[in-house]
C-alpha cells in the first residue's frame, strides 16, 4: 500500500430536480476530470451507481436552490453549473479540493509543476501463484513480503523500480503481472504454453549466469566503467558500456535506471542473503502450516 | 445524502465502472476516448476513475465497495487477469460471477461499448472477454 491519499470524487448529478448537461459537454467534463486525476460518476438517471466514498463536490443543473449534501466525512461542496463552460467548472472543482494533496497523472502533474507516482508494482494472479518464493529471493527492494498465513504478498509496492519486470521474469509459473507493461503475458494477458516455457528459459539464464544476475550486472558495469576512465574517446567507452549491460540486462529485461541504481556489490549480497533466508523461512512456515 | 437518489442495490442494471488509466499509455488513446464518449453520451449512470492501478495501490476503499455491493458489474478497462488481481491484491476481490470485464488494450471500442450496454449479459462464464 502507498501512502498517497485518496483523491477527492467528483458526482455530477442528472436526477429529478436536476437538469442533464449536453451530451458533449458531459463527456468533455468527465475527460478533463478524470486526466487531473479525479474519479467522477454520473448519478441520477437509470441504475444510480455507488454513492462515491470521499466525494468533494456534487455538481448539477439544479431547479431552484441546490440541495444541501452531506456524506460520511461531512458536509460536501455543492454547486450549480447551469451556465458554466467546462473549463470553468474544472477549475471549481480544482478550487473546492483547496489544500487537499493527490497523485495527479503524467500530464496534469507537468502542467502543474507537480510530481506523479507512476503505478508501477508486481500483481500476483493467485490462480498461478505457488508459493515458491523465488520473487521474494529475487527482488532486491524489499517489494514482497509474506503474510501472516505464510504467503506471498506485495508489501511494499512503491519500492519498485518503475519499468522494471525483472522479478516476472523469473518466476516459473508465469503468475507475476505488470499491468501498466507493454506486452503479454506481463501485462496480463493470459498465458500460453509457450510462455510457460520461455519464461522457464530466462529462469535458466539466471541461473548459468552463476544464479545472482545483479552480481553479474554490476560487474559489467564496473567493468565498463573502467573501460570509460581509461579509454580517450568518451562516446565510444559510453557505447561499449552500453552494449555490454544491454546484453545482461536484455535477459532480464532491467531498465537502465536500475541498474544505475544498484547498491555496492556487498549491499546486493547482503541483501540477496537477508532476502533468501526470509523465503525459506516462509516456504518452511508454509509447509508446516499444512 | 439528501435529495440525491439513494443507492438502488436492487436495481437489475448492471453498475458500469470505466477506467481511463490515465497514468500510462498502454491502452489506445482512441479506445478509450471513444468509450468515455459513449458512456458519457448515453447519459446512463456509471463510474469513471483515473486509474485503477494507481487505485489498487493505495488499496483504495471505492473498490471494495465496488467488489462487495450486490449485482452485476461492468468494467471497461484492460487484460481480465489484470484487473481481477488489482482487485484482489487490494483486498477486494471480484467475485467469480456477475462481472465482465472488457479490454480497451485489444478490443474495438464499439465492441467494448456493445459490452458495456448490452441488454443481457456476456455469453462466457465468466463473463470476462480476453
Amino acid at each position: 500500500m502507498i501512502a498517497t491519499p485518496t483523491p477527492p470524487r467528483v458526482v455530477l448529478y442528472e436526477g429529478p430536480g436536476a437538469e442533464p448537461m449536453e451530451a458533449a459537454n458531459r463527456r468533455e467534463l468527465f475527460a478533463r476530470l478524470l486526466d487531473r486525476g479525479y474519479a467522477v460518476t454520473l448519478a441520477g438517471q437509470g441504475s444510480s451507481a455507488t454513492p462515491p466514498l470521499a466525494t468533494v463536490i456534487v455538481l448539477g443543473r439544479f431547479h431552484g436552490a441546490p440541495p444541501a449534501v452531506e456524506s460520511a466525512e461531512g458536509a460536501v461542496c455543492v454547486r450549480d453549473i447551469t451556465g458554466e463552460a467546462v473549463e470553468q467548472t474544472v477549475e471549481a472543482v480544482e478550487a473546492a479540493r483547496g489544500t487537499r494533496q493527490m497523485n495527479r497523472p503524467p500530464a496534469a502533474a507537468a502542467a502543474t509543476g507537480g510530481e506523479t507516482w507512476k503505478p508501477w508494482f508486481p500483481v500476483i494472479d493467485m490462480d498461478r501463484c505457488t508459493n515458491c518464493m523465488q520473487c521474494l529471493s529475487f527482488c532486491l527492494f524489499d517489494v514482497y513480503g509474506v503474510s501472516e498465513t505464510h504467503h506471498l504478498q506485495v508489501e511494499n509496492p512503491a519500492n519498485c523500480k518503475v519499468n522494471c519486470p525483472a522479478c516476472s521474469r523469473v518466476c516459473p509459473d508465469v503468475a507475476i503481472m505488470f499491468p501498466k507493461y507493454h506486452a503479454g503475458p506481463i501485462d496480463g494477458a493470459p498465458v500460453s504454453e509457450s510462455d510457460v516455457t520461455r519464461e522457464k528459459m530466462k529462469v535458466d539464464i539466471s541461473a548459468l549466469l552463476g544464479g545472482d544476475i545483479y552480481a553479474k550486472l554490476r560487474e559489467r558495469s564496473a567493468e565498463a566503467k573502467s573501460r570509460f576512465s581509461r579509454e580517450r574517446s568518451a562516446d565510444q567507452a559510453l557505447a561499449e558500456r552500453r552494449r555490454c549491460l544491454k546484453k545482461l540486462a536484455d535477459a532480464a529485461a532491467i531498465p537502465q535506471e536500475v541498474l544505475d541504481a544498484l547498491p555496492s556489490p556487498e549491499e546486493i549480497q547482503r541483501r540477496a542473503a537477508e532476502a533468501a533466508a526470509r523465503a525459506e523461512a516462509a516456504r518452511a512456515a508454509a509447509e508446516a502450516a499444512t | 445524502m439528501t435529495d440525491l437518489p439513494p443507492n438502488t442495490t436492487h436495481d437489475p442494471q448492471p453498475r458500469l465502472l470505466y477506467c481511463r488509466c490515465a497514468y500510462a499509455q498502454v491502452v489506445p488513446e482512441d479506445v478509450k476516448d471513444e468509450v468515455l464518449a459513449g458512456l458519457a453520451e448515453s447519459g446512463r449512470a456509471f463510474e469513471a476513475v483515473p486509474d485503477l492501478c494507481e487505485m489498487a495501490a493505495r488499496r483504495d476503499p471505492q473498490l471494495q465497495q465496488l467488489a462487495s455491493e450486490a449485482g452485476p458489474l461492468r468494467i471497461a478497462a484492460c487484460w481480465p487477469r489484470a484487473v481481477r488481481g488489482l482487485f484482489s491484491q487490494a483486498g477486494a476481490a471480484l467475485p467469480k460471477e456477475g462481472v465482465e470485464i472488457h479490454n480497451m488494450r485489444t478490443d474495438a471500442a464499439a465492441d467494448v461499448l456493445a459490452g458495456m450496454q448490452a441488454a443481457s449479459p456476456a455469453s462466457s462464464p465468466s463473463g470476462d472477454t480476453p
